[in-house]
């Protein structure tokens, strides 16, 4: 490792980054060596791999694992679904170092599919690719290709099941490994229409496993990990890439529908130390009944344009200043939604305020828990994911300042840039450890 | 509350408007001797705290000197009917839209004319700071509200008995009071106002507030009315109780099908609120947003409050505020939410009086210079409204108490209370045998028993002041008061705390103080003195004729025979009346033969044999055949025994006691300690502190309870770490019923602590 980071080092262009603490972990995943990250990354393992120097016995054990991963290998097409209660997220490993030879035995609707989900960006009304998110000339499983990243609501999951009914996909003998609730509440969909067995996975298992892979192999030879310096002011707070030395211990909020929060000390040990309601769902849910607006993005491009003291009762409209007795500033948020109490005030909101107050509101509860949890819990690392993340600069700036701010600078916020698709990656990972396992 | 207006007061909110003429002797009462005003003024309701002294009439014996006793023929004492000023505290609850009203009633009525401040707090304070200043002349003095709010909560915590409870929607009984606990320190109080704070307290002046949210009660009324162009708090809440959230939440088995169970979440859990309403084509109806808005903001609270706790390794946390203010919808939700976050470990309280903390604390910061907290205070059932419920379905009369009045008032007691040290383990004593709050079919029977017996009281009343002006008058409006009491407490038997037999004849002791009737059984207790006096001599002389063995049966016989007499029984008064020759020695007829219901007479027995008690603590009533025939005799052997015998008496015929004690036997180890109060009741964790220095000095080792009021209504499963001996006759057929004896049977309880040497003894049936 020693020497894998001096050479990191000396290419200083893409930043510190290494995955110290993750080897052990990466192994038991790749221990044949086989698999490996892409170009830029390959070198950090590059020990494990045949053809550096190492004794004739080990390189031909090696050799042998290759083998045998090769045979055991899943069948195209790689999938991983995490099925939440908003969101399916779907990763698709699409390979780019298919052979001529490969490429004639392939049936047709395996290449359709590659097809459809590699050259569209869009798919139906509701699917989308996370174009900027795709991690390229990943190495896995012995083989490279793209990461692509695919979302799309859990509303339409029945036309989505369809649609691998009427591209008979059951046919491709492939494992569908699936994570998230709707593993467990689509299964029999899947089953029946579609004639697909699920293999489920326990969706924390997957959020861990796929959150270190993605940290570990980087982002296009960026970090994956970013934090924001300055949090607590406003006006110099930027955003840094950072690594995740040492992951562990880390407190992970994941911010979908609902909130988990995890504490974690390694990637076999964590515990689920408790979570919330008031989520992702709950500021979208919110601001539909309150705006009328339909989807995510609507509610937060209103929700950068308002002002949610106009919605929020504030420390200095209670007591005309700070509060000094219990050290409260005057811009601290007293009452959520406080000034709606009052009739006129309701009368003249706006959407773009009522927004903005929804999303501030949900924000501060989970830092407010987490920041608890972390106390509880000794830990000052606490990594923020999850879709509600997504395009949300103002929560992850809140989140930032909430963490900063209220433990004096103990805690740490940090984000990660693949949001709310690790439990995908995770389920995916599981694909390729499972057949490794025959 | 139905105090303040007509009997019938589920049509008063109708009637009263902001030009409402208050009823002076009903609300703002004693305003002639009013000082150190305090108010607290919230967002919709004000209250108002004032101290006043309140002058009421005393029974007192006084004895002659008995070297000119010729003078007076055969009278050793008189009875005198004194005058005697008390403090009270007034707090008095009422909507802002009264406020103006109020100061300009408080103005007229206003005659001292030393107050030249007023404490004020709450939010809505600054607002109404000129109105105050120009309606009562007073400097408005502004209290910061979170130490007024403290301060109150100590002092509830403190001094009311019954002032915390646990709610619980669907048990038997909504209330679950908790005990007094010996150290109230430390709490977490969690005070859900417009936002919430969460506040460590660790001693009188050591408090900080350790966290808070912005999601509270403003949230749900500000996000409430958004959602269902609701505009009251109230009404939103009754939305609320009446919405499904599982049509607006998201729940587990929505996402998984079922439940989560690697992770132990069933599937009825929340996954998200307002998960489902995250669509444009489906419209939800007002009571299910509500409801689930209600769930959200309750569960986050709940949360938080555990998580706090536990950081700071706190059990103790009582909520209060305007989102719980007595409203069953959130104590519901609040104490569900906790249950769920801390699996049952820490149990959600709330606060008979929470509404009232501001205005204690501000009116405490006031009074600092004449230390309140150096006395101790009960709470005045005759002139404080009582705990209502505001669940709409249960009790349809409770929607009159926003437009109307409420009210607490605390009297200062003679003495500072502590608790008895011998009890085993103070932390669990209850005097009370048994809670009629949850015995609904005891409940009944006793308030029947004491709505029966309504008019002989009152008979009484009249017969125990023939020269006194308007007795008659009085002692109907004590009839009114006391019947509406037992009314109110049919429909709410927690208005006041756990209701037991000894808090409904507290509250009849203080309906009739509240309208001087110190002691309606005065005239007759001296009838009945005087022919005890008499006998006492001759019952004295023939005891001493006896053999020690059957003089220590006779000695029990005699203070049970003298328990059959009581004119608060109602059996007993109804022979005593028709039959006013009804003797001692008819008394000891009437008794139980042996074995007793309650039989631990051997084991008594044996244990006289051994070596003499040090000390004595004796719990007896005040005066009759009951003291001086039953009672007297048996302290005598104690003292003959070399005893020392500490007697516990109610105030009003302490000195006949005395004279009789002391004159009759002069023993120098014999002393008299005056109770604070006349309850024929026993409250061991409220005694005078004096007694408890007494009994820790002395190493009392001997407690002798005695009466049916003392030692059965209360006490009965009192544990002691000393020997005690609890005795009464059973008077009351029906409790005899109920305890598988018949009337005038006997309990004689003789117990020894474990790990001393243990004589057990048959127990009787539990009550």
């Amino acid at each position: 490792m020693d020497k894998a980071k001096s050479m990191m080092d000396k290419k200083g262009a893409s930043g510190p980054f290494h995955v110290a603490n993750g080897q052990r972990s990466f192994t038991s995943v790749t221990a044949n060596g086989a698999c490996s990250s892409n170009g830029d990354m390959h070198h950090l393992h590059r020990g494990d791999e045949p053809d550096c120097t190492g004794s004739p016995a080990k390189r031909s054990r090696l050799r042998r694992r290759t083998e045998s991963v090769r045979r055991n290998r899943p069948p195209f097409p790689w999938f991983g679904m995490d099925i939440g209660g908003t969101l399916v997220k779907l990763v698709y490993f699409e390979p780019v170092d298919i052979t001529a030879e490969e490429e004639q035995e392939e049936v047709e609707n395996l290449k359709s599919i590659r097809r459809y989900l590699t050259s569209n960006v869009a798919y139906g009304k509701t699917g989308v690719r996370d174009v900027h998110l795709e991690l390229r000339n990943l190495t896995m499983c012995g083989r490279t290709g793209n990461l692509h990243f695919i979302r799309f609501p859990t509303q339409a999951m029945h036309r989505f099941i369809q649609m691998g009914s009427d591209k008979n996909f059951s046919s491709l003998h492939t494992t569908l490994c699936a994570t998230g609730g709707g593993a467990y509440k689509f299964e029999n969909d899947f089953r029946t229409m579609a004639d697909l067995e699920l293999l489920k996975l326990d969706e924390l298992d997957c959020l861990i496993r796929g959150l270190l892979f993605v940290d570990r192999v980087g982002f296009n030879g960026h970090p994956e990990c970013y934090y924001f310096q300055n949090p607590s002011d406003t006006q110099n707070c930027v955003k840094r890439p950072c690594t995740l030395d040492n992951p562990f211990p880390m407190l992970l909020v994941n911010i979908g529908s609902g909130v988990s929060i995890l504490a974690v000390h390694s990637q076999d040990n964590y515990k689920r130390v408790t979570g919330t309601s008031l989520g992702g769902g709950t500021f979208l849910g919110l601001c539909c009944l309150l705006t009328g607006c339909e989807t995510f993005e609507e509610a937060l491009e209103m929700a950068s344009k308002g002002d949610s003291t106009n919605v929020d009762k504030l420390v200095k409209d209670i007591y005309g200043g700070d509060y000094e007795r219990f050290g409260l500033q005057g811009s601290a948020v007293a009452s959520s939604f406080g000034h709606m109490m009052c009739k006129e005030r309701r009368d003249s909101i706006s959407k773009e305020d009522l927004a903005r107050a929804t999303l501030v509101t949900i924000t501060n509860n989970i830092g407010s828990i987490a920041r608890m949890c972390a106390v509880n819990e000794k830990i000052e690392r606490v990594v923020f994911v999850g879709n509600f993340l997504r395009i949300n600069t103002v929560s992850t700036k809140l989140l930032a300042y909430a963490m900063d701010f209220w433990s004096k600078g103990q805690l740490k916020a940090l984000f990660l840039e693949h949001e709310g698709y690790f439990g995908a990656v995770g389920a995916l990972m599981e694909l390729l450890k499972a057949s490794e396992d025959l | 509350m139905a105090e303040c207006g007509p009997v019938d007061s589920s049509t008063s909110t109708h009637t009263m408007d902001k030009s409402i003429t208050l009823p002076p002797d009903e609300i703002f009462r004693n305003l002639e001797n009013a000082k150190r005003f305090a108010i607290d003024i919230g967002g919709s309701l004000t209250k108002l705290a004032y101290y006043s002294t309140v002058q009421h009439k005393v029974a007192k014996v006084r004895s002659f000197d008995h070297t000119a006793k010729e003078a007076h023929g055969d009278k050793l004492y008189e009875i005198a009917v004194q005058e005697e000023v008390t403090a009270r505290l007034h707090f008095i609850k009422f909507e802002n839209a009264y406020i103006e009203t109020c100061l300009d009633f408080i103005k007229d009525h206003l005659v001292n004319t030393e107050t030249k401040v007023i404490k004020a707090t709450g939010g809505g304070a600054h607002k109404f700071k000129d109105l105050i200043e120009r309606k009562l002349g007073l400097k408005v003095d502004k209290e910061d509200e979170m130490t007024c709010l403290i301060k109150g909560c100590n002092f509830v915590l403190r001094n009311i008995p019954h002032e915390a409870f646990v709610y619980a929607k669907h048990a038997d009984s909504e209330f679950r009071f908790q005990n007094t606990q010996p150290y109230i320190f430390p709490y977490l109080l969690v005070n859900i106002g417009s936002g919430v704070s969460i506040v460590k307290v660790e001693s009188e002046d050591k408090f900080e507030r350790i966290g808070g949210s912005s999601i509270g009660g403003g949230t749900f009324w500000g996000l409430g009315a958004l959602l269902t162009k609701t505009k009251r708090f109230d009404e939103l809440l009754q939305l609320a109780s009446k919405g499904q959230h599982t049509n607006v939440d998201m729940l587990v088995k929505d996402i998984y099908g079922g439940s989560y169970g690697s992770l132990g979440l069933t599937g009825d859990l929340i996954a998200s609120s307002f998960g489902k309403s995250a669509t444009a084509n489906k419209e939800f109806s007002k009571e299910d947003m509500a409801k689930s808005l209600l769930h959200m903001i309750s569960n986050d609270i709940g949360q938080l409050a555990c998580l706090y706790a536990k950081v700071h390794n706190l059990s103790r946390v009582y909520f209060g505020g305007f989102f719980i203010r007595g409203h069953p919808v959130t104590m519901h939700t609040i104490t569900y939410s906790i249950n769920y976050f801390t699996k049952g470990e820490v149990q959600a309280l709330f606060l008979r009086h929470e509404g009232y903390l501001g205005a204690i604390g501000a009116f405490l910061k006031g009074a600092e210079e004449d230390n309140p907290n150096q006395y101790s205070w009960g709470e005045n059932y005759a002139g404080s409204s009582g705990l209502m419920s505001v669940s709409p379905d249960m009790n349809p009369m409770q929607r009159a108490r926003s437009g109307t009045f409420d009210m607490l008032e605390m009297d200062r007691l003679e003495r500072q209370l502590v608790k008895l040290p011998l009890l085993q383990d103070p932390s669990s004593y209850i005097p009370d045998t048994v809670d009629l709050t949850e015995d609904a079919l005891a409940r009944e029977y006793w308030l029947f028993c004491f709505e029966d017996a309504l008019d002989g009281v009152v008979k009484r009343a009249v017969a125990s002041q023939p020269d006194m002006p308007e007795t008659q008058e009085r002692a109907e409006k004590f009839r009114q008061k006391y019947r509406h009491k037992l009314q109110t407490l049919r429909h709410q038997p927690f208005a006041y705390g756990s209701l037991t037999v000894r808090s409904l004849l507290d509250t009849r002791e203080h309906c009739l103080n509240e309208f001087n009737f110190p002691d309606p059984y005065s005239k007759i207790k001296q009838r009945e003195n005087d022919v005890a006096l008499k006998y006492y001599l001759k019952a004295v002389k023939s005891l001493d004729q006896l053999e020690w063995e059957e003089r220590q049966f006779a000695l029990i016989r005699g203070v049970l025979a003298g328990n059959v007499f009581d004119w608060g029984a109602k059996a007993v008064s109804d022979v005593l009346e028709s039959d006013p020759e009804f003797g001692f020695e008819e008394a000891k007829r009437q008794l139980e033969e042996r074995p007793w219901l309650v039989d631990c007479y051997d084991q008594w027995f044996e244990r006289l044999k051994g070596p003499p008690h040090r000390c004595a603590l004796f719990f007896v009533d005040n005066s009759g055949v009951d003291i001086i025939l039953g009672v007297i005799p048996f302290v005598r052997e104690l003292l003959s025994r070399g005893t020392e015998v500490y007697t516990y008496i109610s105030n009003a015929w302490f000195w006949l006691v005395t004279l009789v004690l002391r004159d009759g036997l002069r023993d120098e180890r014999l002393m008299l300690v005056q109770s604070g109060s006349s309850s024929p009741c026993l409250d061991l964790s409220r005694l005078d502190k004096v007694l408890a220095t007494v009994v820790r000095e002395r190493n009392t080792d001997l407690v002798i309870i005695e009466g049916m009021g003392r030692a059965i209504h209360t006490n009965y499963y009192a544990m002691l770490s000393c020997e005690s001996l609890k005795m009464a006759v059973i008077k009351n057929s029906w409790l005899a019923d109920r305890l598988g004896g018949k009337l005038f049977s006997v309990v004689f309880k003789y117990e020894v602590p474990a790990g001393k040497l243990s004589h057990d003894c048959s127990a009787a049936s539990p009550l």
